[in-house]
């Protein structure tokens, strides 16, 4: 196996890892949050707007765990600094 | 597959490149101030109103509201920046359901270029409110040995901003990309109404942000300066 296949695997199975491991957080985080938003709703209607917003923002943020991880494995996937690098030395490794 | 409209070249003049980013920027910024300026230039106070000055003025009076409602005292103020942040990236995303627009936001050096204007925007409001040795204090509260701490909270709150607009953003293009190889027609469709969804929710909550940092940094002034009003107010609050 050479070396661009070799990143490639890695990168594709990484990329796959990432993203699993990275947005099982998030999920229960997100989970959470909505359920306690819910609750407070319930108890609290009046206050329902405040709340909705307050929630949006929070799981925004809370997201933001999760889209890191999808940024890093796409990077990983299609636009992987590596693999240029190896085709660079190949090349040179040929023309020199 | 391409993940940025960084690389779409839309045409080329004397070695001059326009890629898809800044010329679909252009266009959100062309449509916004043509829009604004056809409707703002016959604004009427009579009993007939036109329904785009309608329009315009409840996004404005809007927009206004939540500001206020995140704690700024004085809404006008802040209402040119964060609106147009909003109005900006709010545009940008829901232009994406016609056939042969990329979303700028898509791109990393949009989202860099609005993450950094927020950056810059904090201490000049803040600035403007209390002056530059007020200011450069609150890097020191509570102690100057939390220094490093806030510098790099300012930064990594920058990135962000930046990488979670880019990245809801960018997922909704390339999951559209991927399920029209995969499932054409029916399921690219529903992640389209999604990625509006996404993306109006992504345009309000870039534009709070901004203005949380914003207030944040005038508030810690406002608590400093004032404990036992501050106090006051919780109390009748309660």
């Amino acid at each position: 196996m050479d070396s661009a296949t070799f990143i490639a695997v890695i990168s594709i199975f990484t990329a796959g890892l990432t993203i699993a491991i990275g947005s099982i957080g998030p999920a229960l985080a997100e989970g959470r949050a909505a359920a306690q938003a819910l609750q407070a709703i319930a108890q609290q209607p009046d206050a329902s707007n405040t709340i909705t917003r307050t929630l949006f923002v929070s799981l925004a943020m809370i997201e933001s765990t999760a889209i890191y991880c999808f940024v890093v494995s796409m990077i990983l996937i299609f636009a992987n600094p590596f693999t240029n690098l190896v085709a660079e030395t190949a090349a040179q490794g040929a023309g020199g | 597959m391409e993940i940025s409209p960084d690389s779409w070249i839309l045409f080329e003049w004397r070695g001059l490149e326009l890629n898809a980013t800044i010329g679909f920027t252009w266009l959100v910024m062309a449509l916004l101030v043509l829009g604004s300026w056809a409707v703002t230039s016959r604004l009427s106070e009579g009993e007939t109103v036109s329904r785009w000055q309608v329009l315009l003025e409840v996004t404005v009076s809007a927009i206004r509201d939540q500001i206020a409602e995140v704690g700024a005292d004085d809404p006008g103020k802040y209402l040119p920046f964060i609106g147009t942040l909003f109005l900006f990236i709010a545009t940008a995303n829901v232009l994406a359901v016609v056939p042969g627009y990329q979303p700028p936001t898509g791109s990393l050096s949009t989202t860099a270029a609005l993450a950094i204007c927020v950056l810059i925007a904090v201490p000049l409001f803040s600035i403007g409110e209390q002056g530059v040795r007020k200011y450069m204090r609150t890097y020191l509260q509570p102690t100057p040995l939390m220094l490093p701490f806030n510098l790099v909270g300012e930064a990594s709150r920058t990135i962000a901003l930046a990488v979670r607009l880019y990245g809801n953003v960018m997922s909704g293009t390339v999951i559209v990309g991927i399920l029209i190889s995969v499932a054409p027609f029916f399921f690219p469709v529903l992640m389209q109404v999604l990625g509006l969804l996404t993306g109006l929710i992504q345009a309000y909550i870039f534009a709070i942000l901004a203005m949380v940092y914003i207030g944040s940094a005038s508030r810690t002034r406002r608590r400093a300066d004032s404990p036992t009003a501050s106090q006051d107010n919780t109390e009748t609050g309660d």
